[in-house]
């Protein structure tokens, strides 16, 4: 009861703005709701925004955990596109589905193994460590997609980007499956919270016993692991691996949604929710201006606008103008409370 | 050479500056003359470095005057206080690592021509410069290729071109050797003699009795005294500095040995090279060592090597029955059933924006493993348990920490450290910056702790407080143990001899 | 030796061996012809780059440097087609507004004390979203002055063409270097990279040089744009994508350190310089794949990463014995 309570109050701005963007979008076009089923699978707008968010939710759940700990990882959409390449080779070599799914996997968590010991071992700064993952990633995909569009059509795979079950479509069932998974690991078990406190005092934690290392290299190969999920979903999408366009500017909306999500990217605490609730907001953006008929381009121009607020909105300057505002200012009843309590 | 008649040089009268909580400054009066080398003494927290930083500007103060040749200034920031004359050079050299000294040495006023830098005259003017300081070396080197010594040197040099009438000098010895405190000593001589008036910030005694006229000791932001140097002697510094009143003693001695037997942990020849030099300690349950010390001996080092802050490179520790211990990490000393709440709570102690609750579980769910969490009514009740133990503060367990005051800090910590039951307990100054009821509270706690059967090191600068609750007292100097004293021999007397003796000589 | 100098010594000695290795296979490579097309083919890149080398120096990153090449573009072209004014008109506009963009993007990072990564990541979003707005598809630019400026050239000996743009480019690089080692403004740069408050209290004023060096950023940027334009006669939205990493990988292999307080615009030329040079063996060779660029960059930068880290932890070393 409490803990419901406590929730909703962390993510009632994130799906106030998601149902106001909704409300709009349905205000201009009455038929948004419309949902029909053909072929044994949901169609409609509102399905649309799930389906085609499920790439950058995929995404955005290994970035809350990389951001948690006070990093980022720009390397995801590389990551996605090398995963891609992976499955569409293994699958047209011939390996077999599992196979396939399980080398696309590996090849996601050998990429966040990599990024992990740059920044755990190496203490190489993250936005620097990812880097290098994110030049050469696509030149990787490439190699494997030896240039070319690596086109299949192989139905188990397809399977994976527009197949469905019980007329959902699969991405969005792999998004909410991983999401829902991955919350449960992290807040049943106490790696939420050593991730928060990595993230909020690094060298603390580490006094206090954590095993920083192991735990920020974990988030990274989680990072990996999830960004191999959305490679196979997008290559399935377009029935083959692009190498070049696959994920492109992804790891910007993810980094995007995240913020939105109200995660800090100073580190800390975290709701993976948000995040995806974040992520939803990006694609019903898109959608509404597609729909709207604008160009998809301007995308771009509110994204930015998004950005902007949001940074007005956590600057230090503007939280000082905040509690100074504030009827009940927060800074200043527990300064109050410190000076009284012995 | 002080000059008591005529005006001093700079004067801070009765300045003070109150934090939300403490008062760091409480009507301190300071005067400089010129052309002497005065010395600002007192443990952390003594108001120093406040006092310091209201005189160049850099916090506004509350409430006193500052004044210049007799005539009342008022620096706004550092800059500012530049341009009255008021230069500071700090312990971390305040300089900028990856440029060439001669860059260092003219940033923000470099001789330009047609908007042009002219390296050759910046370079030129830069050898003038630091011959006047004695050092003759390649100006157009990155300052980080030069040792501390000399940055050090670059940085005075830096100041007094800049200002010139007022040099402030905050630890610049700390982090140098012998050899390398000469370097320095020779340049403050000639400033003194060019007629400079130097403030000395410093927690070497031989240093103070060195180098300076005139020594003004500040405690709990509090004016304790200002003598001439050469009328007062060591212990009666250290006396000054540690705030013992001589004629107030409670409890003249320690208690006697508690337990004598088999030793919990034995620590032969333990050390790390450039922290601290080895030391051989046993340790017996129940009792509970003290660590006294002044401020950068090797107090809080010791404590850091022990824990696997800063792993030992010498010397090994077994545990009582002969087994040998791995210390190579805060894991391992964990493991072996250690604890170690931190001096600087805020860095290295406390999650600030973690709850009350997940602060006291951490250590204890770090030791158990991501896999098991403790369930979240455990959790609750461990936490609401603690809270009432020890009598922490806070509406609910569910509050930041961060938000708790220090003392209510201090506590989670301690709390943070019980749940895991350790066998070893470190607590380094666990009533710095504590108000006095939760000081008493805290000295309760660890005598209970012992009684129990635990063993404690604890770190303290105050010695009363050692005396009141150690049964053998190990002090420090110069990142050497020196001295151990037990029973009836732990007075704050002999702590302060052995503090204050001139030489590596042991006092028992 | 200054340890400082060690990566751009390792750029430059990679620089020659690679070309030393060029020229034992294709002896066709050591001309001023392919002297020439290489700075050509990497005029806007390298121009960019020197404005990302001062970005970095200072600690900071700016990822809107693509998309702004590209918005540049279509906006001298929809210009050159829509309204009658001279390409030199267009082009002082341009400057002007790429520049004052960098400067807001400063003034953003400065005032409300953001990481110059999610501000500049608005900028691209922004960048780019004008130039779609501006025009979808590419528009070609036909414009007489422009075949006069293509048509311009020095003929090296050798029979190699130094063509206006890359001549343009050394100039650039010319003039970042005395602005980085010879003004004041420079100075304060590498100081803000070497502590942002220790810079203060020496008397650095702050806003105005980040402001400045976010400024100079966008000029530069919309100049690599101008000349991004001569070079493909065209301006296109979605041109330039990913230049931002090209740049900073230009930057990191020149000897610039990522953290920092470190670097040399010359040495961001001969970044330049090297993935050119691997982007043209590629062609020679023929039957090498255009990725092998991508990838021998990645692990260019790696090495330069771990070797600058390793200089700092020997930096920090020798400080802890002699200190």
């Amino acid at each position: 009861m409490n803990g419901l309570m406590l929730f909703m109050r962390r993510i009632w701005p994130q799906l106030l703005t998601l149902a106001v963007i909704v409300g709009l979008i349905s205000i201009m076009f009455p038929g948004f709701f419309q949902i029909s089923i053909a072929n044994g699978r949901l169609y409609g707008s509102p399905i649309d925004i799930l389906n085609r968010g499920a790439p950058v939710a995929l995404l955005a759940i290994g970035m809350t955990l990389v951001i948690a700990t006070r990093g980022i990882d720009l390397s995801v959409g590389a990551v996605m596109a090398i995963c891609g390449a992976v499955a569409a080779w293994g699958i047209t070599e011939g390996y077999g589905l599992f196979a396939t799914l399980a080398m696309a996997l590996a090849a996601g968590l050998a990429c966040g193994l990599w990024n992990g010991v740059l920044v755990a071992i190496l203490g190489i700064q993250p936005i620097v460590a990812t880097l290098i993952l994110m030049v050469a990633g696509r030149g990787i995909a490439q190699l494997i997609t030896e240039g070319a569009i690596l086109t299949f059509n192989h139905e188990g795979l397809i399977f994976f980007g527009s197949g469905s079950v019980f007329t959902i479509p699969t991405p969005v069932i792999i998004g909410v499956l991983t999401g829902a998974i991955i919350t449960l690991i992290v807040r049943r078990s106490a790696l939420g919270m050593l991730i928060e406190a990595i993230g909020i005092n690094l060298r603390a934690s580490t006094l206090a016993g954590v095993n920083t290392r192991v735990l920020l290299i974990a988030v990274y190969m989680t990072s990996g692991l999830c960004a191999a999920l959305a490679g196979i979903i997008a290559a399935a999408d377009i029935r083959g691996a692009d190498a070049n366009n696959a994920g492109l500017w992804l790891e910007l909306d993810a980094i995007l949604a995240v913020v939105i999500g109200g995660t800090s990217l100073l580190g800390g605490r975290f709701s993976l929710i948000a995040s995806l609730i974040g992520a939803l907001i990006i694609q019903a953006v898109n959608t509404g201006i597609l729909l709207s008929g604008f160009p998809p381009e301007f995308n771009l121009i509110i994204k930015a606008v998004i950005i902007l607020i949001i940074l007005v909105l956590q600057s230090p300057t503007m939280r000082t103008v905040a509690v100074f505002f504030s009827k009940d200012p927060v800074g200043a009843s527990d300064k109050e409370k410190e000076t009284v309590a012995p | 050479m002080p000059q008591s008649d005529s005006q001093p040089l700079l004067r801070a009268r009765g300045v003070s500056k109150v934090f939300p909580g403490t008062i760091a400054l409480d009507g301190v009066d300071f005067s400089l003359e010129a052309g002497e080398v005065h010395a600002l003494l007192g443990e952390n927290g003594a108001g120093k470095s406040t006092l310091i930083k209201c005189l160049t500007g850099a916090y506004r103060r509350d409430g006193g005057d500052i004044l210049l040749h007799g005539e009342i200034i008022d620096p706004k920031c550092t800059i500012d206080a530049q341009g009255y004359g008021i230069g500071t050079v700090y312990q971390e050299v305040n300089l900028l690592p990856n440029l060439t000294v001669a860059e260092n040495l003219s940033l923000g006023h470099q001789p330009t021509r047609f908007g042009m830098i002219s390296t050759r005259a910046m370079n030129r003017g830069a050898r003038e410069v630091l011959s006047q300081f004695g050092l003759d070396i390649d100006v157009s080197r990155s300052l980080e290729s030069y040792s501390v010594a000399v940055q050090q040197v670059i940085a005075i040099a830096r100041a007094v071109t800049l200002s010139g009438k007022v040099l402030i000098l905050d630890e610049p010895t700390a982090s140098l050797d012998s050899k390398e405190v000469e370097l320095v000593f020779d340049v403050v001589r000639s400033l003194r003699q060019r007629g400079l008036g130097i403030v000395f910030i410093s927690h070497f005694l031989d240093q103070i009795f060195e180098i300076t006229d005139r020594v003004t000791v500040l405690r709990n932001g509090r004016l304790v005294g200002s003598e001439t140097t050469s009328d007062i002697d060591r212990v009666r510094l250290v006396n000054l500095m540690l705030g013992r009143e001589l004629e107030q003693e409670v409890r003249s001695h320690g208690k006697t040995h508690a337990a004598a037997g088999e030793p919990r942990l034995t620590f032969t020849g333990f050390g790390r090279k450039g922290r601290i030099e080895p030391f051989d300690l046993s340790i017996q349950p129940g009792e509970v060592v003290g660590v006294a010390g002044l401020l950068g001996s090797g107090r809080t080092e010791t404590a850091e090597v022990m824990f696997g802050v800063a792993p030992h490179d010498s010397g090994e520790a077994r545990r009582g029955d002969g087994t040998v211990l791995n210390l190579a990490s805060p894991r391992d000393a964990i493991a072996a059933g250690f604890g170690f709440c931190p001096e600087d709570r805020k860095t290295d102690g406390v999650i600030a924006d973690l709850t009350v609750r997940e602060n006291i579980a951490l250590a204890l769910q770090a030791r158990i493993g991501w896999m098991r969490r403790i369930p979240d009514r455990e959790q609750r009740a461990m936490a609401n348990d603690y809270i009432r133990k020890l009598d922490i503060r806070t509406p609910d367990a569910e509050k930041p920490v961060g938000l708790l005051s220090g003392g209510n800090q201090q506590k989670v910590m301690l709390a943070r450290w019980l749940v895991t039951n350790p066998s070893f307990l470190i607590l380094d100054e666990p009533t710095r910056g504590i108000d006095v009821g939760a000081h008493a509270e805290i000295i309760r706690l660890i005598e209970d702790l012992c009684k129990q059967g635990m063993s404690l090191l604890v770190i303290s600068s105050e010695l009363d407080e050692l005396v009141a609750y150690s049964h053998r007292v190990i002090v420090v100097r110069d990142r050497h143990h020196v001295a151990e004293l037990t029973g009836g021999d732990i007075t704050t007397d002999n702590m302060v001899r052995a503090i204050a003796a001139p030489e590596r000589e042991a006092i028992s | 030796m200054n340890a400082r100098l060690l990566p751009l010594l390792a750029t430059l000695v990679i620089f020659l061996v690679a070309y030393a290795v060029c020229y034992a296979q294709y002896p066709a490579m050591l001309s001023t012809r392919v002297i020439g097309n290489l700075l050509t083919d990497n005029a806007f890149l390298g121009i960019v780059a020197v404005g990302m080398t001062f970005v970095i120096i200072s600690g900071g990153i700016d990822l809107s440097v693509g998309s702004v090449i590209a918005f540049a573009g279509v906006f001298i072209a929809v210009m050159l087609r829509d309204t009658s004014l001279h390409p030199l008109a267009v082009f002082s506009m341009l400057l002007l507004i790429t520049t004052l963009f960098g400067a807001s993007m400063g003034a953003i990072i400065h005032y409300l004390e953001m990481p110059p990564f999610i501000v500049t990541l608005a900028g691209m979003f922004l960048a780019r979203g004008m130039a779609y707005v501006l025009s979808i598809d590419a528009v070609p630019i036909t414009h007489e002055f422009y075949e006069y400026m293509q048509r311009l050239y020095w003929l090296m000996p050798g029979k190699g063409r130094l063509t206006l743009i890359g001549g343009l480019m050394l100039l650039v690089v010319i003039a970042g270097s005395i602005l980085a080692h010879r003004t004041r403004f420079g100075m304060n740069v590498y100081a803000i990279g070497g502590g942002a408050q220790t810079a203060a209290l020496m008397g650095v004023p702050l806003a105005r040089t980040t402001m400045a060096i976010y400024a100079l950023s966008g000029l530069l940027a919309g100049l690599a744009g101008i000349v991004f334009s001569i070079y493909t006669s065209a301006g296109y939205s979605l041109a330039t994508v990913g230049v931002e990493l090209d740049a900073i990988a230009a930057v990191v292999i020149g000897g610039t350190l990522l953290t920092g307080g470190s670097g040399f615009v010359a040495g961001t030329l001969i970044g330049v310089l090297i993935m050119g040079l691997i982007q043209t063996y590629i062609i020679f060779d023929g039957s090498l794949s255009s990725w092998w660029t991508k990838i021998l960059i990645g692990m260019l930068l790696f090495a330069f990463i771990v070797l600058q880290k390793g200089l700092v932890w020997t930096t920090a070393k020798r400080r802890i014995a002699g200190g």
